[in-house]
């Protein structure tokens, strides 16, 4: 069977820096930390970990005069990232009513959990007193588990298919891997991939009762996380969304696209021998799986951007799958410590970086990684000091690997290619 | 609570509700046509009046044959009399 070659035409972001993928890109260039300290986590009582990577309250407020009510009122906050990422992601591509009333152009996004703020909202009141004669119809909708993907088709009469995968952090890279399968073969010919987030109290709250998130920096706020360091001490919650518009090779050079970069290659694969605990061995052997699917060998790959949340499993983990793949040569960076953990978003978000990273040719590095774990593989660490090097020798990066990893042992890798017409 | 002030109460809910301009709250609009409501909203609608007057509608039949937001109005005010 003949695959036909996904690219990317558009791309689109809602990060903790802000909106749209110029503010992504400009925030992790600059190597800002995107972490805040949260006064309002105090109200959780037991809650330790009070820093959080939080979209700025703006979004919101200019999204009242970006997506018609008719629209937003089956909206939770994540829906509203991942409306605005789709949109951003459309305009770049020059997509419009035409694509989206074809049946051609689908939606594949997820989300870890529904919206938690609107659950606790609701049982907040329902408690009062078992009634629901206060219940509003807009409630079910931004709590459905595919209330992203569906509120995405609604706002932009999206006739094809949708699909709204669940994997918890691994959703944003399973949602790109998916699409590019489904391209590939020839079921959609555009389709709009990624993940939204948004932070909630208990959601950090999940990682510090296992005692994987950041607690020690609530008055550093800045410093933390720190994938890979020895300083480090957990991980820190974000929010957002990252959307990639997918598109089969023969449809963008038929419209006339702008080609971005190009999905050549995915593979996922469950740990099932614990569901928390990562296996450093079925890591590597997912991106042995995504390197094989991609028709590649380990020394082709430029780049690896790392999953790395600063966990201490993870982290060594992830550290000596990559090591016994890849070796101590190729270039590894984390985007958590700018970023923090945009859960199902991440995949999306950190894709979208590094396609950047692959035309510029720079390196963003993991940020606050002063230490290397002396219990981490040898790896080829990019560190901030390494990111000032001569602008002249930044060279392309023709194909970069992506992990995502997830609790409830959900493991996958993406590669992506630059754009290199035949 | 005077007629005008049934009127005005009941404007400001539906005005912050559903996010519509002060200016287009005149009686003779249709509240589908006119004000662009549609039957998920006119379901919220109902549990906003409740909630702003503290009565129970639901399950009245009347409701269905609201057209107006005169209507809505006039629906208010007989309810209320007939509480009173």
């Amino acid at each position: 069977m003949q695959l036909n070659r996904v690219v990317i035409t558009g791309m689109g972001a809602i990060s903790p820096y802000g909106s749209g993928v110029a503010e992504l890109l400009s925030g992790l260039y600059q190597n800002r930390s995107a972490v805040r300290y949260c006064p309002e986590m105090l109200a959780i009582k037991g809650l330790r970990s009070l820093v959080a990577a939080s979209v700025p309250d703006s979004v919101l407020e200019m999204a009242v005069q970006q997506i018609a009510r008719k629209h937003r009122r089956s909206m939770s906050s994540m829906s509203i990232y991942a409306v605005l990422a789709a949109a951003e992601a459309m305009h770049q591509a020059g997509v419009g009513a035409i694509e989206c009333e074809s049946g051609q152009l689908g939606v594949i996004l997820g989300s870890t959990l529904a919206s938690s703020a609107t659950t606790e909202e609701f049982f907040n009141d329902f408690a009062r007193d078992h009634s629901l004669e206060r219940m509003k119809t807009s409630l079910f909708f931004k709590i459905m588990n595919h209330s992203c993907a569906a509120n995405i088709a609604q706002t932009f009469s999206i006739k094809g298919r949708i699909l709204a995968p669940a994997a918890a952090c691994a959703t944003g890279s399973q949602s790109i891997g998916y699409g590019y399968e489904m391209i590939a073969t020839g079921q959609q010919e555009m389709l709009l991939c990624g993940g939204a987030d948004e932070h909630h109290p208990l959601t950090s709250a999940t990682f510090d009762v296992m005692h994987a998130a950041s607690t020690a920096y609530n008055d550093d706020a800045q410093h933390t996380p720190r994938p890979f360091s020895a300083q480090r001490d957990g991980m820190v919650c974000g929010e957002g969304s990252g959307v990639l518009l997918l598109e089969s090779l023969s449809s963008a050079l038929q419209r006339g696209a702008n080609i971005l970069g190009e999905v050549v290659g995915f593979a996922t694969l469950t740990d099932s021998g614990n569901i928390a605990n990562p296996d450093s061995a079925i890591m590597a052997e997912c991106m042995q799986l995504a390197l094989d699917n991609a028709h590649l060998t380990a020394d082709q790959i430029g780049y690896v951007n790392a999953h790395a949340t600063a966990t201490e499993q993870g982290d060594i983990a992830e550290s000596n799958a990559i090591a016994a793949v890849f070796g101590d040569k190729t270039p590894v960076s984390s985007l958590k410590g700018h970023l923090g953990h945009t859960l199902a978003a991440s995949g999306a978000l950190e894709a979208i970086a590094t396609l950047d990273m692959q035309r510029s040719g720079k390196i963003v590095p993991t940020l606050h990684l002063t230490e290397i774990d002396s219990r981490c593989a040898p790896l080829n660490y990019v560190r901030e000091a390494d990111s000032d090097v001569d602008i002249n020798e930044h060279r392309p990066i023709d194909f970069a690997l992506k992990n995502s990893f997830a609790l409830g042992g959900v493991n996958t890798s993406l590669v992506l290619g630059r754009y290199i017409s035949d | 609570m005077t007629e005008q002030e049934i009127i005005t109460k009941v404007n400001n809910a539906l005005v912050e509700e559903f996010e519509l301009d002060p200016a287009d709250m005149q009686p003779e609009l249709s509240i589908y046509q006119d004000l662009g409501l549609d039957s998920l909203d006119t379901v919220d609608m109902v549990i906003v009046l409740e909630g702003t007057f503290n009565f129970k509608i639901r399950e009245e039949a009347e409701i269905k044959k609201i057209r107006t937001l005169g209507d809505i109005h006039t629906f208010v005010q007989r309810k209320l009399s007939t509480e009173a």
